[in-house]
């Protein structure tokens, strides 16, 4: 397969070809224990320190379900909108590489525990329904370290490192329908799709969903057609993608890529892909000439797994409130159009937004600090949102000082410099760097004649009934006051004074 | 007194231990005794672990001053097949891709043994992962048959049964996936059971075949085998195919040996045209003893028993191709061709090449085959398909009849090397147990005499329904006391090949004494 030498340009393969796009995502189940012996999930051990003879698959082990992955996959399933199988069984997929101890993962294959649900994402205001193909559960295997060599693969390394801590953690793998018709925004809702997910899952309790840590990873497939065309073209499957940007940058690249490809006459061959996260481009892995026959047959050392309908009932009862279910009330609560809720969630604040109602402020007020002042602190400082030094008590509190006119706008941001920068509550800080609203006429009245004294011309156009001229003699007060003044009364002042 | 103590039953030899007449350690002692004594002519054992078997009955003998209260076994001897995971011996399968390998757990069978005070004398020899039916398999040589050293033990669980046979231990653990108790212990003239699939646990149980390994009991009378199969039965927790149920009353029941009113069917299908007709001599004899017992012998047939031998070389193959791939040099056992300059698939495959013997090798070629994508419906799913006809032939079988009898193997031991070039005349000897193993029944293999035209053991098989494995040792025991009472004695009396060890045996002891 030649690689094309230069990428379509996105907007032109948009206008001519058709994206399909469909996500397989692995999600790491936050069980105590692992799937099928009684090892710890932490991240983070000592290599090789929580591993068993069952997880090292040594010669006589055997298997045990851990009922608690079984429940929780029931629980995505049911959160996305799945049928659950009254029956099913796992399956071994057989292959040989060294991070796997039994040389086959047990995994499941034409008998998922859950099948055809959906979830809703929505990009800007545009709304897709995402259709989910099955959710299954299957073991991790161990995790590999490539030492020497270019690519970090096994292929040309000097030598490689096995920590099977990894192996036999639950892993529940997702896997959506193909998903025609988003056009240019199919990186997108790629991206909004997963993140839909992520915060399903992270609802759910049932995976710390790190795509850093690997809790949760994904592979992309894409493939174009020529728009118009009725028939879908080859996919590839971009595997290696940890990050939601990347699971951006993954979809468009294939997306130019394979346009050049289609461009130049050629086929776009089914294979496996890596990204590259430095360049966010993706180089070809497999091809499908090595494509493996795994050899899937049912596991004979577990029994199938059979939930009650009853059981399957009580789940369905206990499950949270789902994201889009939470937003849909928050913004009907919070009256906001769409496009604000959708900026909350961009930048993370729901949650600060919802806490910081809940401790009194208005829900506008609320929106108004996270989504304003406080989001530009936390671009300035190159942080989350949720990673400020400031609770939303805090801002609650510095809303109310300015809702009652103890602070003005003014003097709310510096209050919040002064938590920003760790001098405490904003009393404290209010206290501390006295800011305080004056609205003592006799303190603003010296100010205002000030201001009257020294600009007559503007005073000539007040009294020629140019009023909205007085705003400069109130900012002339603000500054002599250093911005302390109440503003509303200065201004009253002023036109008592010229009345 | 020391070479007596060997000639005890595992029954007996409890009772005389119980009431203290004994030690474990001198019994213990007298088999290691034994064993060293015959066993560079048997090869029964892989690993003898003397040092350890003699710590262990000390423990015994101590527990039993202190007056614990201890089993029916505690401190009898016993030849561990080499399958079964130890944390104090090595564990090779008879396989060289496992030659050194020492296991850092124990099965739940070994664990089970060692709680009932069980001594372990060792590790007994067997073909290489249990794939076959005579010990040829074996990586280390194979283990020879006492009645004659020039003829096989069977197998795979030879070493057992040879173990047994020469009373280098009076128990043996075996394991059964296709036949692999049965059918030693018929050629050997000793009694092996395969318990209900899932009636004793497979923690710890090297796999061959998942869905048909079974661990299970070899010993000199019915009786002592149904001590042992109650002392390693049980639901385990680590198993997931363990079955949750009370185990069944065996050791009542080869106690009650009494076959009156029960019924007793002969399988047609088992018999016939390439059965050698001492076997089948024997084997008629047997039925019209039961009858004369009290039984009420009947017909059945169970026509889909002659797809079962081609059923069990799919699904045990297909199954053992997977459960054999962890053996990649990757993390234990052999490892070759690692010279710095391989890859790691390379080196997998040098292992695998180096470490597997022929038979295994080709066993996983036809699982692989057999599983792959395109021919799993034609292969390992019609093999499934034919094994649910089987369970449903035994199904109808058994509503006809209490037990199910067959001749247990088709013809008597053979000569070593007979059939090492010929697999399928080797995969006959499994004609008559396999069905069992595919549906998950209970099956006894018993002593019913010698062919005439070789004077070599015959063994009857007797079938029970799934979790019935009481009515084996009924009607076992019952057939062994007739017999025994017909032949004046146990059968292995009559075996100049077993004198002819002793005799060898004493000249080596002798001669050791001089020396020592």
């Amino acid at each position: 397969m030649t690689e094309p030498a230069t990428l379509v340009a996105y907007d032109d393969a948009v206008a001519r070809y058709e994206p399909v796009i469909g996500l397989e995502t692995h999600v790491e189940l936050g069980t105590t224990a692992k799937m099928f012996c009684g090892c710890p999930t932490r991240f983070g051990a000592e290599p090789n320190s929580a591993v068993c003879p069952v997880c090292l698959g040594l010669p006589g082990s055997l298997p045990v379900t851990n009922v608690a992955a079984i429940e929780y996959t029931i629980r995505i399933g049911l959160a996305l909108n799945c049928g659950i199988a009254s029956w099913c069984r796992f399956a071994r997929k057989n292959y040989f590489y060294p991070d796997m101890p039994k040389d086959y993962q047990i995994s499941q294959y034409d008998e998922p525990l859950c099948t055809d649900g959906w979830l809703d994402v929505s990009v800007g205001d545009q709304h897709v329904r995402v259709g989910i193909e099955r959710v299954h559960l299957e073991e991790d295997t161990g995790k590999s370290l490539h030492v020497g060599g270019a690519t970090g693969r096994i292929h040309g390394a000097d030598y490689s490192l096995f920590d099977y801590n990894r192996a036999g953690i639950p892993l529940v793998e997702v896997v959506t329908k193909p998903v025609p018709g988003t056009g240019a925004l199919a990186p997108e809702v790629a991206r909004a799709y997963v993140t839909e997910l992520r915060d399903v899952l992270r609802t759910l309790g049932v995976s710390d969903v790190r795509m850093e840590e690997g809790s949760l990873r994904c592979d992309v497939n894409v493939s174009i057609a020529p728009a118009g065309s009725s028939a879908w073209g080859t996919r590839t499957e971009t595997k290696n993608v940890n990050s939601l940007r990347s699971v951006e940058r993954a979809v468009r690249f294939e997306i130019q890529r394979q346009a050049a490809v289609l461009d130049a006459g050629q086929k776009v061959v089914q294979e496996t892909r890596h990204l590259h996260e430095d360049t966010g481009t993706t180089t070809s892995g497999r091809s499908k000439e090595e494509a493996q026959d795994y050899r899937y047959f049912p596991e004979p050392d577990l029994l199938p797994v059979a939930p009650s309908p009853d059981w399957v009932e009580e789940l369905r009862a206990a499950l949270p409130e789902l994201p889009a279910a939470r937003r849909a009330r928050l913004q009907a609560e919070w009256e906001l159009p769409d496009l604000d809720m959708a900026a909350l969630r961009h930048a993370g604040a729901i949650d600060l937004v919802e806490q910081t109602v809940a401790a009194g402020a208005a829900p506008a007020d609320a929106r108004k600090w996270w989504l304003g002042e406080l989001l530009r602190r936390a671009n300035e400082s190159g942080v989350e949102l949720a990673a400020l030094p400031v609770t939303p008590a805090q801002v609650a509190r510095v809303a109310e000082l300015v809702a009652t006119g103890a602070l003005n706008d003014k003097l709310a941001r510096q209050a919040l410099d002064g938590m920003l920068a760790g001098e405490g509550d904003p009393d404290q800080v209010v206290a501390a760097r006295s800011l305080a609203v004056v609205s003592d006429d006799g303190e603003l009245l010296s100010a205002v004649d000030a201001a009257i004294a020294a600009n007559p011309d503007v005073v000539a156009k007040i009294r020629s009934g140019k009023t909205a001229a007085a705003g400069v003699l109130v900012g002339a007060v603000m500054k002599a006051t250093r911005g302390q003044a109440d503003a509303t009364r200065a201004r009253e002042l002023i036109m008592e004074r010229l009345g | 007194m020391s070479s007596e103590l060997t000639r005890l039953t595992a029954a007996e030899l409890g009772a005389i231990l119980a009431d203290r007449t004994i030690s474990a350690v001198e019994v213990t002692r007298a088999h290691l005794d034994r064993i060293a004594a015959t066993d560079s002519r048997v090869h029964a054992f892989l690993h003898v672990a003397g040092e350890s078997a003699l710590a262990a009955a000390a423990a015994v003998d101590a527990s039993r001053a202190a007056g614990d209260p201890l089993g029916p076994l505690a401190g009898v001897p016993l030849a561990l097949k080499d399958v079964f995971v130890t944390a104090d011996m090595p564990t090779t399968c008879g396989s060289r891709i496992l030659e050194g390998w020492q296991p850092p757990y124990d099965a739940t069978v070994t664990a089970r043994l060692r709680r009932a005070g069980v001594v372990l004398l060792g590790k007994a020899n067997m073909d290489e992962f249990a794939m076959g039916s005579s010990t040829e398999n074996s990586a280390f040589g194979p283990s020879r048959n006492p009645w004659d050293l020039s003829r096989v033990p069977g197998g795979s669980s030879g070493g057992s049964a040879a173990a047994v046979t020469a009373y280098q231990a009076p128990l043996a653990m075996g394991t059964d996936t296709g036949g692999s108790i049965r059918q030693p212990a018929a050629v050997c003239g000793i009694v092996g059971v395969k318990p209900t699939y899932g009636g004793s646990s497979r923690y710890g149980l090297v796999a061959f075949a998942s869905s048909l390994d079974t661990p299970g009991p070899l010993a000199r009378t019915v009786l002592d085998a149904a001590l042992l199969h109650e002392a390693i039965s049980g639901h385990d927790p680590c198993d997931s195919t363990s079955v949750d149920a009370p185990v069944p009353p065996v050791v009542a029941a080869a106690r009650q040996a009494d076959v009156a009113g029960l019924r007793v069917g002969v399988v047609t299908e088992l018999g016939g045209e390439g059965y050698q007709p001492g076997v089948l001599a024997r084997f008629g004899q047997a039925v019209e003893l039961l009858e004369s017992l009290g039984a009420k012998v009947v017909e059945v047939s169970c026509p889909h028993f002659r797809y079962a031998l081609p059923a069990y070389y799919l699904i045990a193959p297909s199954e053992a191709s997977s459960n054999l791939a962890r053996f990649d040099g990757m993390r234990y056992g052999l490892r070759a061709g690692d010279d710095g300059t391989r890859s790691a698939d390379e080196v997998m495959s040098l292992t695998r090449e180096a470490g597997f013997g022929a038979e295994v090798k080709r066993r996983i070629m036809l699982g692989t085959y057999a599983l792959s994508s395109g021919y799993y419906d034609a292969y390992y799913g019609k093999a499934q398909q034919v094994r649910t006809l089987i369970i449903r032939d035994f199904d109808a079988a058994f509503e006809q009849a209490d037990v199910l009898v067959s001749p247990t193997t088709p013809t008597t031991a053979f000569p070593i090397g007979e059939r090492a070039d010929d697999p399928m005349a080797m995969y006959l000897a499994d004609l008559c147990t396999i069905p069992s193993d595919l549906a998950g029944n209970a099956a006894l293999s018993v002593p019913c005499g010698l062919a005439p035209e070789d004077g070599l053991p015959v063994g009857l098989q007797i079938m029970a329904p799934v979790l019935a494995d009481d009515r084996l040792y009924r009607v076992g025991a019952a057939v062994e006391a007739a017999l025994q009472q017909h032949w004046g004695g146990p059968l292995l009396a009559q075996s100049s090949g077993i004198a002819a060890l002793d005799e060898a045996a004493g000249r080596q002891q002798g001669g050791r004494c001089g020396t020592a």
